[in-house]
Protein backbone atom coordinates (compact mmCIF):
# COMPACT_ATOMS: atom_id res chain seq x y z
CA UNK A 1 0.00 0.00 0.00
CA UNK A 2 2.87 2.49 1.51
CA UNK A 3 5.94 1.50 0.90
CA UNK A 4 9.28 3.45 1.45
CA UNK A 5 12.93 1.83 0.94
CA UNK A 6 16.47 4.02 1.68
CA UNK A 7 14.14 7.32 1.20
CA UNK A 8 16.61 10.26 2.21
CA UNK A 9 15.13 14.41 1.98
CA UNK A 10 17.45 16.97 2.43
CA UNK A 11 15.90 20.33 1.82
CA UNK A 12 17.31 23.31 -0.67
CA UNK A 13 18.74 24.85 2.35
CA UNK A 14 20.52 21.80 3.11
CA UNK A 15 18.69 20.73 5.95
CA UNK A 16 18.60 16.76 5.95
CA UNK A 17 15.08 16.47 7.40
CA UNK A 18 15.15 12.45 6.86
CA UNK A 19 17.90 10.17 6.63
CA UNK A 20 17.32 6.66 5.42
CA UNK A 21 14.09 5.81 5.43
CA UNK A 22 12.56 2.13 5.18
CA UNK A 23 8.51 1.39 5.84
CA UNK A 24 5.74 -0.39 4.72
CA UNK A 25 2.08 0.24 5.67
CA UNK A 26 -0.14 -2.52 4.12
CA UNK A 27 -3.73 -2.01 3.40
CA UNK A 28 -6.51 -1.44 6.52
CA UNK A 29 -3.47 -0.46 8.64
CA UNK A 30 -3.97 2.31 11.32
CA UNK A 31 -0.85 4.19 11.78
CA UNK A 32 0.87 7.47 14.52
CA UNK A 33 4.14 8.88 13.32
CA UNK A 34 5.26 10.49 16.82
CA UNK A 35 8.17 12.05 17.65
CA UNK A 36 9.85 15.71 18.92
CA UNK A 37 9.12 18.74 16.69
CA UNK A 38 10.96 19.08 14.18
CA UNK A 39 12.44 15.39 13.83
CA UNK A 40 10.80 15.22 9.82
CA UNK A 41 6.58 13.68 10.53
CA UNK A 42 5.65 16.66 8.20
CA UNK A 43 8.14 16.03 5.42
CA UNK A 44 7.39 12.28 5.62
CA UNK A 45 3.81 12.80 5.46
CA UNK A 46 4.20 15.36 2.46
CA UNK A 47 6.18 12.56 0.93
CA UNK A 48 3.48 10.29 0.48
CA UNK A 49 0.82 12.61 -0.90
CA UNK A 50 3.53 13.80 -3.33
CA UNK A 51 3.76 17.69 -1.92
CA UNK A 52 7.49 17.00 -1.22
CA UNK A 53 9.92 14.89 -3.65
CA UNK A 54 12.76 12.65 -1.98
CA UNK A 55 16.18 13.53 -2.69
CA UNK A 56 16.65 9.46 -3.09
CA UNK A 57 15.28 6.60 -2.58
CA UNK A 58 11.73 5.35 -3.49
CA UNK A 59 8.44 5.43 -2.68
CA UNK A 60 5.15 3.46 -3.90
CA UNK A 61 1.70 4.95 -2.99
CA UNK A 62 -1.32 2.34 -4.33
CA UNK A 63 0.98 0.86 -6.37
CA UNK A 64 2.29 4.31 -8.12
CA UNK A 65 5.25 4.81 -8.20
CA UNK A 66 6.02 8.43 -7.46
CA UNK A 67 9.80 9.08 -8.30
CA UNK A 68 7.97 8.23 -12.03
CA UNK A 69 4.84 10.34 -11.27
CA UNK A 70 4.95 13.66 -13.83
CA UNK A 71 3.73 16.75 -12.83
CA UNK A 72 0.76 16.86 -14.31
CA UNK A 73 -0.25 13.33 -13.42
CA UNK A 74 -0.24 14.42 -9.47
CA UNK A 75 -3.71 15.58 -9.06
CA UNK A 76 -4.86 12.36 -10.76
CA UNK A 77 -2.82 10.04 -8.37
CA UNK A 78 -4.44 12.27 -5.34
CA UNK A 79 -7.56 11.60 -6.33
CA UNK A 80 -7.20 7.98 -4.63
CA UNK A 81 -5.78 9.64 -1.83
CA UNK A 82 -7.38 11.30 1.21
CA UNK A 83 -5.27 14.33 2.66
CA UNK A 84 -6.30 16.18 6.43
CA UNK A 85 -4.39 18.94 6.69
CA UNK A 86 -3.34 20.80 9.84
CA UNK A 87 -4.12 24.16 8.63
CA UNK A 88 -7.67 22.54 7.07
CA UNK A 89 -6.56 24.26 3.75
CA UNK A 90 -10.00 24.90 2.36
CA UNK A 91 -11.28 27.38 0.20
CA UNK A 92 -12.64 30.53 1.47
CA UNK A 93 -14.58 31.49 -0.95
CA UNK A 94 -16.98 28.55 -1.09
CA UNK A 95 -19.19 27.11 1.58
CA UNK A 96 -18.94 24.15 3.40
CA UNK A 97 -20.68 22.26 1.30
CA UNK A 98 -19.15 23.39 -2.28
CA UNK A 99 -15.60 23.11 -0.68
CA UNK A 100 -16.53 18.96 -0.13
CA UNK A 101 -17.90 18.78 -3.31
CA UNK A 102 -15.15 20.27 -5.15
CA UNK A 103 -13.56 17.27 -4.70
CA UNK A 104 -16.10 15.52 -6.43
CA UNK A 105 -16.51 17.61 -9.18
CA UNK A 106 -12.80 17.10 -10.24
CA UNK A 107 -13.66 13.56 -10.77
CA UNK A 108 -16.59 14.92 -12.92
CA UNK A 109 -19.40 13.12 -10.89
CA UNK A 110 -23.21 13.21 -11.44
CA UNK A 111 -24.28 16.62 -9.29
CA UNK A 112 -27.02 14.38 -8.01
CA UNK A 113 -24.17 11.81 -6.57
CA UNK A 114 -22.33 14.92 -5.29
CA UNK A 115 -25.26 15.87 -3.18
CA UNK A 116 -26.19 12.76 -1.79
CA UNK A 117 -22.49 11.78 -0.97
CA UNK A 118 -21.56 15.21 -0.15
CA UNK A 119 -24.45 15.36 2.38
CA UNK A 120 -23.62 11.76 3.67
CA UNK A 121 -20.16 12.53 4.70
CA UNK A 122 -20.75 15.87 6.24
CA UNK A 123 -23.99 13.68 8.36
CA UNK A 124 -20.85 11.78 9.22
CA UNK A 125 -18.33 14.75 10.67
CA UNK A 126 -21.75 16.54 12.27
CA UNK A 127 -21.72 19.44 10.14
CA UNK A 128 -24.81 18.80 7.81
CA UNK A 129 -26.57 21.69 9.26
CA UNK A 130 -23.85 24.14 8.78
CA UNK A 131 -23.16 23.17 4.66
CA UNK A 132 -24.32 26.70 4.00
CA UNK A 133 -21.31 28.36 5.96
CA UNK A 134 -18.22 29.67 5.37
CA UNK A 135 -15.13 27.93 6.25
CA UNK A 136 -14.55 31.69 8.11
CA UNK A 137 -18.22 30.63 10.33
CA UNK A 138 -16.38 27.61 11.40
CA UNK A 139 -14.57 26.97 14.66
CA UNK A 140 -11.42 25.27 13.87
CA UNK A 141 -12.82 22.00 15.11
CA UNK A 142 -15.30 22.07 12.94
CA UNK A 143 -13.26 23.39 9.88
CA UNK A 144 -11.29 20.42 10.79
CA UNK A 145 -13.89 18.03 10.45
CA UNK A 146 -14.70 19.59 6.96
CA UNK A 147 -11.57 18.81 5.64
CA UNK A 148 -11.73 15.28 7.01
CA UNK A 149 -15.19 15.46 5.24
CA UNK A 150 -13.15 16.08 2.06
CA UNK A 151 -10.55 13.78 2.44
CA UNK A 152 -12.98 10.84 2.80
CA UNK A 153 -15.98 12.27 0.32
CA UNK A 154 -14.21 10.04 -2.67
CA UNK A 155 -13.56 7.02 -0.45
CA UNK A 156 -10.42 6.65 -1.05
CA UNK A 157 -8.24 3.52 -0.06
CA UNK A 158 -5.82 5.50 2.12
CA UNK A 159 -6.34 9.12 4.60
CA UNK A 160 -3.06 10.99 5.10
CA UNK A 161 -3.64 13.34 8.48
CA UNK A 162 -0.83 15.86 9.95
CA UNK A 163 -1.73 16.82 13.16
CA UNK A 164 -5.52 16.46 12.42
CA UNK A 165 -5.96 17.55 16.27
CA UNK A 166 -3.26 19.74 16.71
CA UNK A 167 -5.36 23.00 17.13
CA UNK A 168 -8.28 21.13 18.95
CA UNK A 169 -9.28 20.95 22.79
CA UNK A 170 -9.31 17.39 24.28
CA UNK A 171 -12.72 16.64 23.63
CA UNK A 172 -13.23 17.81 19.93
CA UNK A 173 -10.21 16.04 19.19
CA UNK A 174 -11.58 12.70 20.61
CA UNK A 175 -14.35 13.72 18.00
CA UNK A 176 -12.05 13.91 15.29
CA UNK A 177 -10.36 10.53 16.48
CA UNK A 178 -13.65 8.67 16.52
CA UNK A 179 -14.72 9.72 12.56
CA UNK A 180 -10.70 8.84 11.57
CA UNK A 181 -11.22 5.57 13.50
CA UNK A 182 -14.93 4.39 11.86
CA UNK A 183 -13.05 5.45 8.40
CA UNK A 184 -10.61 2.48 9.39
CA UNK A 185 -12.96 0.32 10.69
CA UNK A 186 -14.31 0.51 6.93
CA UNK A 187 -11.17 -0.80 5.56
CA UNK A 188 -9.13 2.80 4.98
CA UNK A 189 -5.81 3.16 5.59
CA UNK A 190 -4.86 6.04 8.34
CA UNK A 191 -1.96 7.90 8.89
CA UNK A 192 -2.00 10.43 11.16
CA UNK A 193 1.11 12.55 12.33
CA UNK A 194 0.36 13.95 15.96
CA UNK A 195 1.54 15.00 19.34
CA UNK A 196 -1.34 13.95 20.99
CA UNK A 197 -0.02 11.57 23.86
CA UNK A 198 -3.38 11.22 25.54
CA UNK A 199 -5.07 9.66 22.21
CA UNK A 200 -1.87 7.48 20.97
CA UNK A 201 -2.21 6.22 24.77
CA UNK A 202 -5.77 5.37 24.96
CA UNK A 203 -6.80 4.56 21.08
CA UNK A 204 -4.21 1.77 20.98
CA UNK A 205 -2.33 1.09 17.11
CA UNK A 206 0.46 0.64 15.51
CA UNK A 207 3.21 3.07 16.21
CA UNK A 208 6.26 4.87 14.42
CA UNK A 209 8.69 7.25 16.11
CA UNK A 210 10.52 9.29 13.98
CA UNK A 211 13.72 11.39 15.66
CA UNK A 212 16.49 13.05 13.61
CA UNK A 213 15.00 11.83 10.29
CA UNK A 214 15.44 8.34 11.72
CA UNK A 215 12.43 5.87 12.72
CA UNK A 216 13.72 4.73 16.22
CA UNK A 217 10.85 2.40 16.72
CA UNK A 218 7.69 0.60 15.10
CA UNK A 219 5.97 -0.93 17.09
CA UNK A 220 2.20 -2.32 16.98
CA UNK A 221 -0.20 -1.13 19.68
CA UNK A 222 2.87 1.58 20.85
CA UNK A 223 2.62 3.98 23.34
CA UNK A 224 4.08 7.90 22.54
CA UNK A 225 6.72 7.26 24.62
CA UNK A 226 7.30 11.09 25.12
CA UNK A 227 7.04 13.25 28.01
CA UNK A 228 5.25 16.47 27.54
CA UNK B 1 -14.36 16.79 -20.74
CA UNK B 2 -17.92 16.50 -20.54
CA UNK B 3 -20.90 18.46 -21.07
CA UNK B 4 -21.97 18.51 -17.28
CA UNK B 5 -18.31 19.68 -16.65
CA UNK B 6 -18.81 22.29 -18.69
CA UNK B 7 -21.72 24.04 -17.40
CA UNK B 8 -20.31 23.42 -14.39
CA UNK B 9 -17.09 25.85 -15.23
CA UNK B 10 -19.92 28.48 -16.21
CA UNK B 11 -21.87 27.99 -13.25
CA UNK B 12 -18.60 28.36 -11.40
CA UNK B 13 -17.22 31.24 -13.20
CA UNK B 14 -20.57 33.36 -12.65
CA UNK B 15 -20.15 32.49 -8.97
CA UNK B 16 -17.01 33.52 -8.90
CA UNK B 17 -17.76 37.18 -9.89
CA UNK B 18 -19.81 37.88 -6.90
CA UNK B 19 -18.11 35.32 -4.83
CA UNK B 20 -15.03 38.21 -5.24
CA UNK B 21 -16.86 41.31 -4.80
CA UNK B 22 -14.59 43.93 -5.01
CA UNK B 23 -11.78 42.05 -7.28
CA UNK B 24 -14.32 41.84 -9.60
CA UNK B 25 -15.01 45.84 -9.53
CA UNK B 26 -11.47 46.51 -9.86
CA UNK B 27 -10.69 44.53 -12.68
CA UNK B 28 -13.87 45.31 -14.67
CA UNK B 29 -12.70 49.19 -13.98
CA UNK B 30 -9.93 48.19 -15.79
CA UNK B 31 -10.92 46.85 -18.70
CA UNK B 32 -12.95 49.55 -18.93
CA UNK B 33 -10.77 52.26 -18.87
CA UNK B 34 -8.55 50.59 -21.51
CA UNK B 35 -11.61 49.81 -23.37
CA UNK B 36 -12.81 53.52 -23.57
CA UNK B 37 -9.87 54.92 -24.65
CA UNK B 38 -9.17 52.00 -27.53
CA UNK B 39 -12.81 52.66 -28.55
CA UNK B 40 -12.30 56.56 -28.75
CA UNK B 41 -8.90 55.65 -31.06
CA UNK B 42 -10.56 52.88 -32.93
CA UNK B 43 -13.39 55.92 -33.85
CA UNK B 44 -10.71 58.58 -34.42
CA UNK B 45 -8.75 55.94 -36.77
CA UNK B 46 -11.70 54.36 -38.39
CA UNK B 47 -13.35 57.70 -39.39
CA UNK B 48 -9.56 59.33 -40.51
CA UNK B 49 -9.53 56.07 -43.16
CA UNK B 50 -13.12 56.95 -44.27
CA UNK B 51 -11.70 60.33 -45.31
CA UNK B 52 -8.83 59.02 -46.77
CA UNK B 53 -10.70 56.86 -48.27
CA UNK B 54 -13.01 59.66 -48.93
CA UNK B 55 -10.29 61.93 -50.92
CA UNK B 56 -8.91 58.73 -52.43
CA UNK B 57 -12.34 58.55 -54.34
CA UNK B 58 -12.42 62.02 -55.45
CA UNK B 59 -9.03 63.09 -56.40
CA UNK B 60 -8.68 62.82 -59.80
CA UNK B 61 -6.28 64.82 -62.45
CA UNK B 62 -7.69 66.35 -65.19
CA UNK B 63 -5.34 66.66 -68.23
CA UNK B 64 -5.98 69.24 -70.82
CA UNK B 65 -5.35 68.42 -74.48
CA UNK B 66 -3.87 71.49 -76.76
CA UNK B 67 -6.78 72.01 -79.16
CA UNK B 68 -3.68 71.46 -82.34
CA UNK B 69 -3.66 67.30 -81.16
CA UNK B 70 -5.59 65.14 -83.50
CA UNK B 71 -6.56 62.36 -83.35
CA UNK B 72 -3.89 60.29 -83.63
CA UNK B 73 -2.02 62.45 -81.01
CA UNK B 74 -4.98 62.48 -78.53
CA UNK B 75 -5.35 58.33 -78.85
CA UNK B 76 -1.07 58.01 -78.09
CA UNK B 77 -1.68 60.51 -75.03
CA UNK B 78 -4.03 58.13 -73.68
CA UNK B 79 -2.07 55.02 -74.56
CA UNK B 80 0.90 56.75 -72.57
CA UNK B 81 -1.20 58.03 -69.61
CA UNK B 82 -2.33 54.00 -69.28
CA UNK B 83 1.03 52.48 -69.25
CA UNK B 84 2.03 54.60 -66.13
CA UNK B 85 2.21 51.80 -63.08
CA UNK B 86 0.21 54.11 -60.52
CA UNK B 87 -2.96 54.92 -63.24
CA UNK B 88 -5.92 52.98 -62.54
CA UNK B 89 -8.10 54.73 -65.05
CA UNK B 90 -8.00 56.90 -67.93
CA UNK B 91 -11.09 58.37 -69.64
CA UNK B 92 -11.49 60.71 -72.68
CA UNK B 93 -13.96 63.36 -72.39
CA UNK B 94 -14.35 64.89 -75.73
CA UNK B 95 -14.80 68.90 -75.23
CA UNK B 96 -18.65 68.81 -76.14
CA UNK B 97 -19.14 66.71 -73.17
CA UNK B 98 -17.29 68.88 -71.30
CA UNK B 99 -19.72 72.14 -72.44
CA UNK B 100 -22.47 69.88 -71.66
CA UNK B 101 -21.68 69.31 -68.00
CA UNK B 102 -20.40 73.01 -67.44
CA UNK B 103 -23.72 73.93 -68.35
CA UNK B 104 -25.57 71.33 -66.34
CA UNK B 105 -22.83 71.95 -63.55
CA UNK B 106 -23.69 75.79 -63.36
CA UNK B 107 -27.63 75.53 -63.58
CA UNK B 108 -29.82 78.33 -63.96
CA UNK B 109 -26.84 80.59 -65.42
CA UNK B 110 -25.51 77.69 -67.48
CA UNK B 111 -27.60 78.74 -70.25
CA UNK B 112 -25.21 81.77 -70.93
CA UNK B 113 -23.03 78.96 -71.81
CA UNK B 114 -25.37 77.83 -74.75
CA UNK B 115 -23.67 80.47 -76.65
CA UNK B 116 -20.37 78.83 -77.10
CA UNK B 117 -22.00 75.64 -78.27
CA UNK B 118 -21.28 76.73 -82.05
CA UNK B 119 -17.68 77.63 -80.98
CA UNK B 120 -16.49 75.63 -78.18
CA UNK B 121 -13.62 77.43 -76.16
CA UNK B 122 -12.63 74.09 -74.02
CA UNK B 123 -10.49 71.57 -74.72
CA UNK B 124 -10.49 67.75 -74.58
CA UNK B 125 -9.84 66.07 -71.21
CA UNK B 126 -8.32 62.62 -69.90
CA UNK B 127 -9.89 62.46 -66.65
CA UNK B 128 -7.26 60.09 -65.05
CA UNK B 129 -7.48 57.79 -61.86
CA UNK B 130 -5.01 56.66 -59.38
CA UNK B 131 -4.32 53.44 -57.66
CA UNK B 132 -3.06 55.37 -54.40
CA UNK B 133 -4.03 58.79 -54.11
CA UNK B 134 -0.03 60.16 -52.82
CA UNK B 135 0.49 58.95 -56.28
CA UNK B 136 -1.57 61.95 -57.94
CA UNK B 137 0.88 64.67 -57.66
CA UNK B 138 4.05 62.38 -58.90
CA UNK B 139 1.63 61.11 -61.78
CA UNK B 140 0.37 64.74 -62.68
CA UNK B 141 3.79 66.50 -63.19
CA UNK B 142 4.64 63.08 -65.19
CA UNK B 143 1.62 63.97 -67.67
CA UNK B 144 2.26 67.48 -67.75
CA UNK B 145 5.49 67.15 -69.58
CA UNK B 146 3.88 65.30 -72.70
CA UNK B 147 3.64 66.61 -75.78
CA UNK B 148 0.21 68.04 -76.87
CA UNK B 149 -0.88 68.27 -72.82
CA UNK B 150 -1.86 72.03 -72.69
CA UNK B 151 -2.40 71.68 -68.53
CA UNK B 152 -2.62 69.84 -65.93
CA UNK B 153 -5.56 70.28 -62.73
CA UNK B 154 -6.06 68.26 -59.55
CA UNK B 155 -6.71 70.86 -57.32
CA UNK B 156 -3.14 71.89 -56.87
CA UNK B 157 -2.52 73.01 -53.20
CA UNK B 158 -5.95 71.53 -51.78
CA UNK B 159 -4.76 68.22 -52.10
CA UNK B 160 -0.88 68.40 -51.05
CA UNK B 161 -2.83 69.96 -47.43
CA UNK B 162 -4.98 67.31 -47.30
CA UNK B 163 -2.48 64.73 -47.74
CA UNK B 164 -0.18 66.57 -44.87
CA UNK B 165 -3.71 66.49 -42.33
CA UNK B 166 -4.63 63.20 -43.09
CA UNK B 167 -0.35 61.84 -42.33
CA UNK B 168 -0.14 63.58 -39.06
CA UNK B 169 -3.12 62.34 -37.57
CA UNK B 170 -2.03 58.87 -39.02
CA UNK B 171 1.03 59.55 -37.14
CA UNK B 172 -0.83 60.85 -33.83
CA UNK B 173 -2.73 57.92 -34.11
CA UNK B 174 0.12 55.66 -33.89
CA UNK B 175 1.47 57.73 -31.01
CA UNK B 176 -1.59 57.09 -29.25
CA UNK B 177 -1.97 53.47 -29.94
CA UNK B 178 1.46 53.10 -28.61
CA UNK B 179 0.69 54.65 -25.26
CA UNK B 180 -2.58 52.91 -24.85
CA UNK B 181 -1.13 49.51 -25.35
CA UNK B 182 1.37 50.37 -22.77
CA UNK B 183 -2.14 52.39 -20.45
CA UNK B 184 -3.90 48.35 -20.82
CA UNK B 185 -0.90 46.78 -20.22
CA UNK B 186 -0.16 48.84 -16.96
CA UNK B 187 -3.44 48.66 -15.71
CA UNK B 188 -4.17 44.91 -16.52
CA UNK B 189 -1.17 43.89 -15.20
CA UNK B 190 -1.96 45.46 -11.55
CA UNK B 191 -4.86 44.13 -11.24
CA UNK B 192 -3.60 40.59 -11.98
CA UNK B 193 -0.54 41.68 -9.62
CA UNK B 194 -3.17 41.98 -6.84
CA UNK B 195 -5.49 39.03 -8.13
CA UNK B 196 -2.48 36.69 -7.49
CA UNK B 197 -1.90 37.25 -4.11
CA UNK B 198 -5.45 36.15 -3.83
CA UNK B 199 -5.41 32.72 -5.79
CA UNK B 200 -2.36 31.29 -5.47
CA UNK B 201 -3.42 29.59 -2.14
CA UNK B 202 -6.80 28.52 -4.04
CA UNK B 203 -4.81 27.19 -6.63
CA UNK B 204 -2.43 25.32 -4.28
CA UNK B 205 -5.52 23.57 -2.31
CA UNK B 206 -7.34 23.05 -6.00
CA UNK B 207 -4.33 20.89 -6.73
CA UNK B 208 -3.98 19.30 -3.28
CA UNK B 209 -7.75 17.64 -3.56
CA UNK B 210 -6.85 16.00 -7.18
CA UNK B 211 -8.00 19.09 -9.51
CA UNK B 212 -6.10 18.77 -12.54
CA UNK B 213 -5.03 22.13 -14.28
CA UNK B 214 -7.15 22.13 -17.11
CA UNK B 215 -9.68 21.78 -14.96
CA UNK B 216 -8.60 24.68 -12.60
CA UNK B 217 -7.75 26.98 -14.98
CA UNK B 218 -11.51 26.77 -17.32
CA UNK B 219 -13.32 28.59 -14.85
CA UNK B 220 -10.74 31.31 -14.34
CA UNK B 221 -11.09 31.42 -18.49
CA UNK B 222 -14.43 31.88 -18.28
CA UNK B 223 -14.48 34.58 -15.33
CA UNK B 224 -11.50 36.78 -17.34
CA UNK B 225 -13.86 36.58 -20.26
CA UNK B 226 -16.93 38.16 -18.21
CA UNK B 227 -14.98 40.74 -16.67
CA UNK B 228 -14.18 41.85 -20.25
CA UNK B 229 -17.17 41.35 -21.45
CA UNK B 230 -18.45 43.50 -18.17
CA UNK B 231 -16.28 46.05 -18.54
CA UNK B 232 -16.59 46.39 -22.46
CA UNK B 233 -20.41 48.13 -21.37
CA UNK B 234 -20.03 51.39 -20.32
CA UNK B 235 -17.28 51.85 -23.09
CA UNK B 236 -20.03 51.36 -25.81
CA UNK B 237 -22.97 53.39 -23.97
CA UNK B 238 -20.59 56.49 -23.55
CA UNK B 239 -19.13 55.91 -27.09
CA UNK B 240 -22.66 55.21 -28.91
CA UNK B 241 -23.95 58.19 -27.03
CA UNK B 242 -21.08 61.23 -27.36
CA UNK B 243 -20.59 59.46 -31.09
CA UNK B 244 -24.28 60.12 -31.87
CA UNK B 245 -24.28 63.69 -30.46
CA UNK B 246 -21.53 64.43 -32.13
CA UNK B 247 -22.69 63.14 -35.46
CA UNK B 248 -26.09 64.94 -35.31
CA UNK B 249 -24.25 68.35 -34.58
CA UNK B 250 -21.08 68.69 -35.08
CA UNK B 251 -21.11 66.75 -37.80
CA UNK B 252 -23.97 68.68 -39.70
CA UNK B 253 -22.05 71.90 -39.43
CA UNK B 254 -19.21 71.42 -41.08
CA UNK B 255 -19.39 71.55 -44.38
CA UNK B 256 -15.94 70.56 -46.01
CA UNK B 257 -16.60 68.53 -49.03
CA UNK B 258 -14.16 65.62 -47.85
CA UNK B 259 -14.84 65.31 -44.25
CA UNK B 260 -18.06 63.44 -43.68
CA UNK B 261 -18.20 60.71 -40.58
CA UNK B 262 -18.96 57.43 -40.89
CA UNK B 263 -22.73 56.65 -40.51
CA UNK B 264 -23.96 56.36 -36.85
CA UNK B 265 -26.07 52.78 -37.86
CA UNK B 266 -23.55 50.11 -39.09
CA UNK B 267 -20.35 52.08 -37.22
CA UNK B 268 -21.61 51.60 -33.33
CA UNK B 269 -22.66 48.11 -34.30
CA UNK B 270 -19.00 47.69 -35.65
CA UNK B 271 -17.15 49.40 -32.49
CA UNK B 272 -19.01 47.12 -30.23
CA UNK B 273 -18.61 44.03 -31.35
CA UNK B 274 -14.97 44.97 -31.80
CA UNK B 275 -14.75 46.31 -28.30
CA UNK B 276 -16.96 43.50 -26.52
CA UNK B 277 -14.23 40.78 -28.60
CA UNK B 278 -11.42 42.89 -27.34
CA UNK B 279 -12.69 42.99 -23.49
CA UNK B 280 -13.16 39.73 -23.70
CA UNK B 281 -9.28 38.96 -24.71
CA UNK B 282 -7.93 41.31 -22.26
CA UNK B 283 -9.82 39.47 -19.73
CA UNK B 284 -8.41 36.00 -20.50
CA UNK B 285 -5.01 37.10 -21.32
CA UNK B 286 -5.16 38.52 -17.83
CA UNK B 287 -6.59 35.55 -16.01
CA UNK B 288 -4.32 33.44 -18.31
CA UNK B 289 -0.81 35.32 -16.56
CA UNK B 290 -2.27 35.06 -13.32
CA UNK B 291 -3.17 31.53 -13.42
CA UNK B 292 -0.01 30.33 -15.73
CA UNK B 293 2.64 30.41 -12.79
CA UNK B 294 1.04 28.61 -10.15
CA UNK B 295 0.36 25.53 -12.33
CA UNK B 296 3.69 23.71 -11.87
CA UNK B 297 3.99 21.80 -15.74
N1 LIG C 1 10.11 23.63 3.22
C1 LIG C 1 11.21 23.44 4.01
N2 LIG C 1 12.38 23.99 3.63
C2 LIG C 1 13.48 23.81 4.39
N3 LIG C 1 13.50 23.12 5.53
C3 LIG C 1 12.36 22.56 5.96
C4 LIG C 1 11.16 22.68 5.22
N4 LIG C 1 10.19 22.03 5.87
C5 LIG C 1 10.77 21.50 6.96
N5 LIG C 1 12.06 21.80 7.03
C6 LIG C 1 13.02 21.37 8.05
O1 LIG C 1 13.01 19.97 8.10
C7 LIG C 1 13.04 19.50 9.42
C8 LIG C 1 11.85 18.61 9.69
O2 LIG C 1 10.65 19.39 9.61
P1 LIG C 1 9.21 18.78 9.75
O3 LIG C 1 8.25 19.85 9.43
O4 LIG C 1 9.14 17.55 8.93
O5 LIG C 1 9.16 18.43 11.28
P2 LIG C 1 7.96 17.90 12.16
O6 LIG C 1 8.40 16.62 12.72
O7 LIG C 1 6.71 17.90 11.37
O8 LIG C 1 7.87 18.99 13.31
P3 LIG C 1 6.57 19.50 14.11
O9 LIG C 1 6.25 18.45 15.09
O10 LIG C 1 7.03 20.74 14.78
O11 LIG C 1 5.50 19.73 13.08
C9 LIG C 1 13.07 20.73 10.31
O12 LIG C 1 14.41 20.94 10.70
C10 LIG C 1 12.61 21.85 9.42
O13 LIG C 1 13.26 23.04 9.75
MG1 LIG D 1 4.86 18.96 11.39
Amino acid sequence: MIEMSQVNKTYPNGVTALNGINIKIDKGEFVYVVGPSGAGKSTFIKLMYREEKPTTGTITVNGVQLSKLRNTRVPLFRRNLGVVFQDYKLLPTLTVFENVAYAMEVVEEHPKDIKKRVMEVLDLVGLKHKARMLPTELSGGEQQRVSIARSIVNSPQVVIADEPTGNLDPETSWEIMNILEAINNRGTTVVMATHNRDIVNNLKRRVIAIESGRIVRDEQQGEYGYEL
Amino acid sequence: MSFRTIKRHFRESGKSLTRNGWMTFASISAVTVTLLLVGVFFVIMMNLNHIADNIQKDVEIRVHLDPSADAANKELIGQKINQITAVDSAKFSPKEKELTNLIKDMGSDGKTFKLFEQDNPLSDVYVVKTKKPTDVIKTAKTIEKYQYVQSVKYGQGYVEKMFNVVEVARNIGIVLIIALLFTAMFLISNTIKITIVARRREIEIMRLVGATNSFIRWPFFLEGAWLGILGAIVPIAVIAGVYSYIYDTVGKNIQIKFVELLQVNPFIIQISIILVLLGALIGVWGSVMSVRKFLKV
